[in-house]
């Protein structure tokens, strides 16, 4: 009887402990729709701070600020376009991981392309300068070599006579 | 020895980049605020809580505003940079104390001299978020019109002061 008193006082206080523990954590996660749109749209979004982290990454007192910021924004229910100008408007396209096109960001954006053509180019152009390199050190074959290259090549020799 | 003229030319190129971009801070991000109306704040004042002050107040004149704290580090290593000039009566610098306590903040300034013509509290920080704060401290040339001129990002050195910011408050008082 007592034994299970005691049990029974046991679990009352674990619930009560677990209840008190949801309560102090509710905060965060007061309206999980908000938040998980907070972290899509942070994790698109550069910390100043610590330039190779995200907003959603960082916990740098700034980040934190910046978040509930965003935060407030989606409650009074601003979209991300007008989040992103905000954040633009203070910190530059700087902030965001993910930069739009516009002449100061061609470089950016068709760089990486220009260089892929560049290379290419200089490769085809180094490839046939060098195939007519080899064709003009090349000394001339009779037919008969030439069928013989050509069967050696092919793996079906006879055996050289 | 033709042949090695490429590679060395691709090489030269490769090190003149190299060597600018050692050059530069990646932490200086260019403010989208410069030639931009410094954005309008009301704050209480430091030493006088029962005072405001907002940007309005200071039209007319040029002014820098530094963002200040006691917590930060670089503060102190520009700040007899400031009280200098202050003493030298260029330009009226404001502080921004940036996400401070008030009692440390008048330690602070009671300890390393106080140079601000006044100081705003910017509790929360959300003053910084508008004027685009990311790295205590931070320097901005505001000139008669309230249009920020420039944007020192990070502890001002001599060298700033004397090359950039006093020719352009000089330039910007006319």
């Amino acid at each position: 009887m007592r034994a299970e008193r005691a049990t029974a006082g046991a679990v009352a206080l674990w619930l009560a402990l677990s209840v008190w523990a949801a309560d102090a954590a509710s905060p965060a996660v007061a309206d999980p729709a908000l938040e998980h749109r907070l972290m899509v749209l942070s994790a698109e979004l550069r910390c100043l701070v610590c330039q190779n982290q995200s907003l959603a990454d960082s916990h740098a007192d700034l980040a934190i600020d910046l978040k509930n910021q965003v935060r407030e924004m989606m409650r009074a229910g601003q979209s991300d376009e007008q989040i992103k100008a905000y954040l633009t408007q203070r910190y530059g396209d700087f902030v965001l991981y993910n930069p739009p096109v516009k002449a100061t960001t061609w470089m950016l954006w068709l760089g990486p392309f220009a260089a892929l053509l560049a290379g290419s180019a200089a490769l085809v152009l180094y490839l046939r300068r060098r195939r007519v390199a080899v064709a003009a050190a090349s000394p001339d074959l009779s037919a008969a070599d030439s069928v013989r290259a050509r069967r050696l090549l092919d793996g079906d020799a006879a055996p050289p006579a | 020895m033709k042949r090695f003229l490429v590679p060395l030319g691709i090489f030269i190129v490769l090190v003149v980049f190299l060597a600018v971009g050692l050059t530069r801070d990646p932490r200086e991000v260019p403010s989208p605020l410069i030639d931009k109306a410094a954005p309008p704040f009301t704050l209480v004042q430091l030493h006088e809580p029962a005072r405001q002050l907002s940007v309005a107040d200071l039209k007319g004149q040029v002014w820098l505003l530094n963002v200040w704290a006691s917590w930060c580090v670089s503060c102190r290593q520009e700040h007899p940079l400031m009280v200098e000039l202050s003493k030298a009566g260029v330009v009226p610098i404001y502080g921004l104390n940036y996400k401070d306590k008030r009692d440390a903040a008048l330690r602070w300034l009671e300890q390393f001299g106080d140079p601000y013509t006044v100081s705003v509290m910017d509790a929360d920080g959300k003053v910084g978020i508008d004027y685009g704060v990311y790295g205590v401290p931070e320097t901005y040339v505001i000139d008669k019109e309230g249009i920020i001129r420039y944007k020192q990002i990070g502890p001002v050195t001599a060298e700033v002061l004397k090359q950039t910011i006093i020719p352009l408050v000089r330039k910007l008082q006319g």
